[in-house]
């Protein structure tokens, strides 16, 4: 990977449902400067919209906080994407990465933002302890 | 502001989906297709996603809640015209394997 990025952006947004659009909007508005085809424009999209949406309903369940959405590229056209809370952590990341696992009760949530996130993007590394928040870091490399 | 749309005849319920299908979303979207289906008590129920341009995983639990609720009223449950975006997270989930996804990528309607 280049040293540098050629461009960047960071975002800071409160845990607000309201904001899984707005995050996918903008990074999909950084990201549109390297002309990605729909398809990539749409993986992108929903990975940030899975990382920003666990962080709202996972991280940020029981007090709400700042979620940080870095984005940046290389020259070789690799787009960086890093989804930061300071919520409450996940204590087995690999338990919690595992396709249908999901700590919901409610029923209604899949489970599956972990492998959507891993499939649509070409690298995906979660780093948590529990109590200290959740750092996603996912990248994609455009045609 | 999503918006669901009904059409309801000779006992099939039809929902259009209308915007992003996301957690924000999904829990208005839930309440009316659910009301809806409680009131009407229909045997088919299509979940119409020709208007929705943007669904994560979110929406993947909104579709396996509906699916499960039809199932319990001994209702079937089928998705209809999903866009490609879209159809890549449903082929993803292997929707396919529990309900019948008509006019997709892949069908000739």
């Amino acid at each position: 990977m280049m040293r540098h990025s050629e461009n960047n952006m960071k975002l800071y947004l409160p845990s607000l449902s309201v904001n899984e659009s707005v995050a996918r909007s903008c990074v999909a508005c950084f990201v549109a400067q390297l002309n990605p085809t729909i398809e990539e424009i749409s993986d992108i999209k929903c990975a940030v919209s899975e990382a920003v949406t666990n962080a709202i309903v996972h991280g940020y369940k029981y007090n709400s906080g700042i979620i940080y959405i870095g984005v940046k590229y290389y020259s070789d056209r690799t787009v960086v994407i890093e989804i930061k809370d300071k919520g409450c952590g996940i204590e087995n990341v690999n338990e919690a990465m595992t396709p249908l696992f999901t700590t919901d009760t409610s029923g209604e949530r899949s489970g599956m933002g972990f492998a959507v996130m891993s499939t649509f993007m070409d690298k995906l590394d979660v780093y948590s302890k529990k109590g200290e928040g959740v750092r996603v870091l996912m990248s994609k490399k455009l045609g | 502001m999503e918006k669901v749309k009904f059409i309801y005849e000779n006992k099939i319920l039809t929902s259009k989906i209308i915007g992003d299908i996301d957690h924000h979303s999904a829990k208005a979207v839930r309440e009316k297709i659910d009301h809806e289906i409680f009131e009407k008590k229909p045997i088919l129920i299509l979940l119409d996603l020709s208007a929705v341009e943007f669904m994560d995983s979110s929406g993947l639990g909104l579709i396996l809640g509906r699916y499960t609720v039809a199932t319990d009223l001994g209702a079937e449950f089928r998705i209809i015209k999903p866009a490609p975006s879209v159809s890549k997270i449903l082929d993803l989930a292997g929707i396919k394997r529990l309900m019948k996804i008509e006019g997709g990528n892949d069908d000739e309607a």
